[in-house]
């Protein structure tokens, strides 16, 4: 069953107020990965154990030299059908929430899962985010 | 790196961590940890590893769990505390 709303909600602005467009359909996902170029794809959640290290921790990397060119966000738990759909694009890997995704066009070049974010802080998130980055989303390797 | 653990401080300090739990026979499993009580090792959405012809190894197989996570084939499972040899983070196991 979905949150109540008023309890996500802020969980939702700490990421879009970041400039994380939130994907809320099915639809919104594919459009999303449809979009050329390289592409974070974060699973938010309002699990306290993981999520409230994971989000600043984005914020942190997205502010960076290289960055993707296009952050979107789906809410596991909340938006089921559009975090279902997320899902399909990561292959073979197992669900966790939170979790990150980076694509290459529709290529998942890296992977940040729920136990990689479990006892981390957000520093030390962002280094392995900002390291993603700057290997897939410099202008070299675009 | 803040200390390990989450919000629910009448749980331990790995609840909500994902473990992985070893035990004396060789068997290896790995899930969400709920509680450690003198029962054992509670363990939500955990898979555990399969010994078998053509299946890969212990290593190989946490290894790959290590990079991307299990998949949640076993809701609940309590691995019994006699039984239990070791019990880490897979998060300190990935690479």
């Amino acid at each position: 069953m979905p949150y109540d709303p008023r309890l996500v909600e802020p969980m939702r602005r700490d990421l879009t107020s970041a400039g994380v467009e939130e994907l809320l359909t099915a639809a919104d996902v594919d459009a999303f990965m449809r979009r050329p170029g390289t592409k974070l794809l974060v699973v938010n959640s309002v699990c306290g154990c993981a999520a409230g290290m994971a989000r600043p921790g984005v914020k942190l990397a997205l502010q960076g030299a290289n960055r993707p060119k296009h952050a979107g966000t789906v809410f596991a738990g909340q938006d089921l059908e559009a975090t279902a759909k997320a899902r399909s694009y990561f292959g073979g890997v197992p669900p966790s929430s939170p979790s990150m995704a980076l694509f290459k066009d529709a290529d998942l070049v890296h992977f940040v899962p729920r136990h990689a974010i479990e006892g981390r802080d957000a520093q030390s998130l962002a280094f392995e985010l900002v390291g993603a980055f700057d290997q897939h989303c410099a202008p070299a390797a675009r | 790196m803040p200390p390990v653990g989450t919000f629910h401080h009448d749980k331990g300090a790995l609840h909500g961590i994902t473990v992985v739990v070893r035990t004396a026979d060789g068997g290896i499993w790995i899930g969400r940890c709920d509680t450690i009580d003198a029962a054992g090792v509670h363990l939500l959405d955990a898979d555990r590893h399969e010994a078998a012809p053509g299946a890969p190894s212990g290593e190989a197989w946490l290894a790959q769990a290590a990079a991307y996570g299990v998949w949640p084939r076993h809701p609940h499972v309590l691995v019994p505390a006699a039984g239990v040899s070791n019990v880490e983070r897979l998060g300190t196991l990935r690479k």
